[in-house]
């Protein structure tokens, strides 16, 4: 329904998975403000041989959706390589929790950036480069 | 899983229609089906009742008779008329009219309606606790201005605004004065002769009546032309078939508030000043928004620094209890509330706070629960914001 969260939104809202912060993360990614009403952190912990995301975790200060989303992002990463990971959209995000409300779409844009924002910062800490994303708006009115 | 209790403190946005309002309404939905502009007695005694609701409402406001109060369809459509109809009447006068910044929505847009129209519309600032100062009204009046605006009472933070002491700059100045008193009616003792408000918008729905039917009271002489147009209902003010039953109920809620608000007041505010010290008490890093005194008896807006207000509501709701951010009317943006901004509170704390509203149904049992319920909930997402840090 228009406006509303799905049964899978409210599971991750209720019991969100991989909250907590990661002492020591291999990057960290840091989005939002809190004019928008979401601010997401994303830790993730990098194997160096495979380059695979062996965790990740997260801390969000925002609503349902961004909350859900976080948890949703931080599941679908981890085991993934850093270039699978890169892969990740900000739909798919979206589509694993069955869907977000038109106006909660900006959530989903957010744990994509948040999730290369992470990744960039461990890509920079190895001295490799980092990728360029463009992101759609999805915020309705402003820049996410 | 339903959580075990239900506890509704979203009072200013809604409350619960009383049953004694229903049961006066009910025979004006079966039996008395007339039109109430027919001269048949199928309309007289649609006639007859209303004309009594006139009365009833008249009297919880002050109005001298009767033909001071017109029934619209809420308080929408009665800021509309205020603004709207008051502009058009003095167009050739001016077209300058004074609000403020934390108006509803319904005023707010009213008024940018009017400046696509080349109106000039001026939004007076208010100090952190959400008060407006009379002397910048007197200030802000030029000799183009037709109308000023401002709320009797706020829907988020409850401030209550000096509005006699406005009425009396617009008095000595020769300018209309509207009060939007959706909220302050049936929570504030009042009357319209001694605030001295040309214009008053109320809401039937607020009082514990039905949705859909409000009344705006124009003072005897008020220059201000229809908005609606059609037949000659409500003394060529307000065209439409009248609804009948709604009226009634308004009617009904009005004489209830009349009798009871005096001792509602006093219990509203003994059980919201009850919660909020639960509150403090349970909960670190608390802010209470709107002015501590001059505030509606059932009103209780508290920020929860380091978080979002949409997470709180939600797990609120998980545990049944109903709370709100901000106005029901501001929900579906993604800004921080209007109201908030502009006394000057930060957009992260802005973001954080939640309305409760109390409504006669509540009691110490309810309050309890939610003092109860809340604090390990704002615990956990503390835990789960980044923006907070332990032992801060």
């Amino acid at each position: 329904m228009e406006g509303q969260y799905s049964e899978k939104v409210m599971e991750h809202f209720k019991n969100p998975h991989n909250v907590g912060e990661i002492p020591d993360a291999d990057g960290i990614g840091n989005v939002g403000n809190p004019v928008c009403g979401d601010i997401m952190r994303l830790y993730i912990k990098v194997d160096p041989k495979s380059e695979v995301i062996t965790d990740a975790k997260f801390k969000t200060f925002g609503c349902g959706a961004a909350i859900a989303t976080s948890s949703m992002v931080t599941e679908l990463v981890k085991g993934k390589t850093i270039e699978e990971a890169l892969k990740i959209s900000n739909h798919a995000v979206a589509e694993a929790l069955g869907g977000l409300p038109k106006i909660k779409m900006h959530c989903s844009v957010l744990a994509e950036q948040a999730l290369t924002g992470a990744i960039n910062d461990y890509l920079k800490k190895h001295g490799k480069p980092t990728i360029a994303k463009k992101f759609k708006d999805e915020h309705q009115g402003h820049e996410a | 899983m339903s959580p075990i209790r239900k506890v509704y403190l979203d009072n200013n946005a809604t409350t619960r229609m009383r049953e004694e309002v229903l049961d006066a309404m009910l025979p004006y939905y079966k039996d008395v089906y007339g039109n109430a502009s027919s001269v048949h007695q199928f309309g007289r005694v649609a006639r007859v009742a209303i004309d009594k609701a006139r009365e009833q409402v008249a009297a919880l406001l002050g109005a001298a008779a009767g033909e001071e109060i017109i029934f619209t369809s809420g308080g929408t459509e009665s800021d509309n008329f205020a603004i709207k109809g008051v502009a058009h009447a003095l167009r050739h006068r001016g077209s300058h009219i004074i609000t403020t910044a934390i108006e509803h929505s319904a005023i707010l847009n009213a008024c940018k309606c009017l400046e696509k129209d080349g109106a000039k519309v001026t939004y007076l600032p208010v100090d952190a606790s959400g008060l407006i100062k009379a002397e910048d009204v007197r200030r802000a009046i030029t000799d183009k201005t037709v109308l000023v605006t401002v709320m009797y009472a706020n829907n988020e933070v409850g401030t209550i605004e000096p509005v006699a002491e406005i009425a009396k700059a617009c008095k000595e100045k020769n300018v209309y004065f509207h009060t939007d008193a959706v909220q302050a009616v049936g929570k504030v003792i009042f009357d319209v002769k001694s605030i001295g408000a040309d214009l008053l918008s109320m809401s039937a729905h607020k009082i514990y009546g039905p949705k859909g039917v409000g009344a705006i009271y124009i003072k005897k002489g008020t220059k201000i032309d229809a908005i609606m147009h059609g037949g000659h209902h409500e003394m060529n003010k307000r065209a439409g078939t009248e609804n009948v039953a709604g009226i009634v109920g308004l009617g009904k809620a009005a004489e209830l508030a009349r009798k009871e608000a005096a001792e509602e007041i006093k219990k509203l505010k003994e059980l919201r000043d009850y919660f909020y010290k639960g509150l403090v008490s349970g909960i670190p890093h608390l802010r209470l928004n709107g002015d501590p005194e001059k505030r509606l008896p059932n009103t209780l807006n508290v920020g929860f620094k380091y978080l979002e207000g949409e997470s709180i509501v939600l797990n609120l709701d998980l545990e049944g209890i109903a709370a709100s951010t901000g106005s029901a009317c501001t929900s579906g943006t993604l800004e921080p509330s209007h109201v908030l901004t502009a006394m000057g509170v930060d957009a992260a704390d802005a973001q954080g706070s939640i309305r409760f509203s109390l409504g006669r149904d509540n009691t110490k049992d309810d309050i309890d629960y939610v003092l109860a319920v809340l604090p390990p909930i704002i615990q956990r997402l503390r835990e789960m914001s980044p923006l907070y840090e332990k032992g801060k």
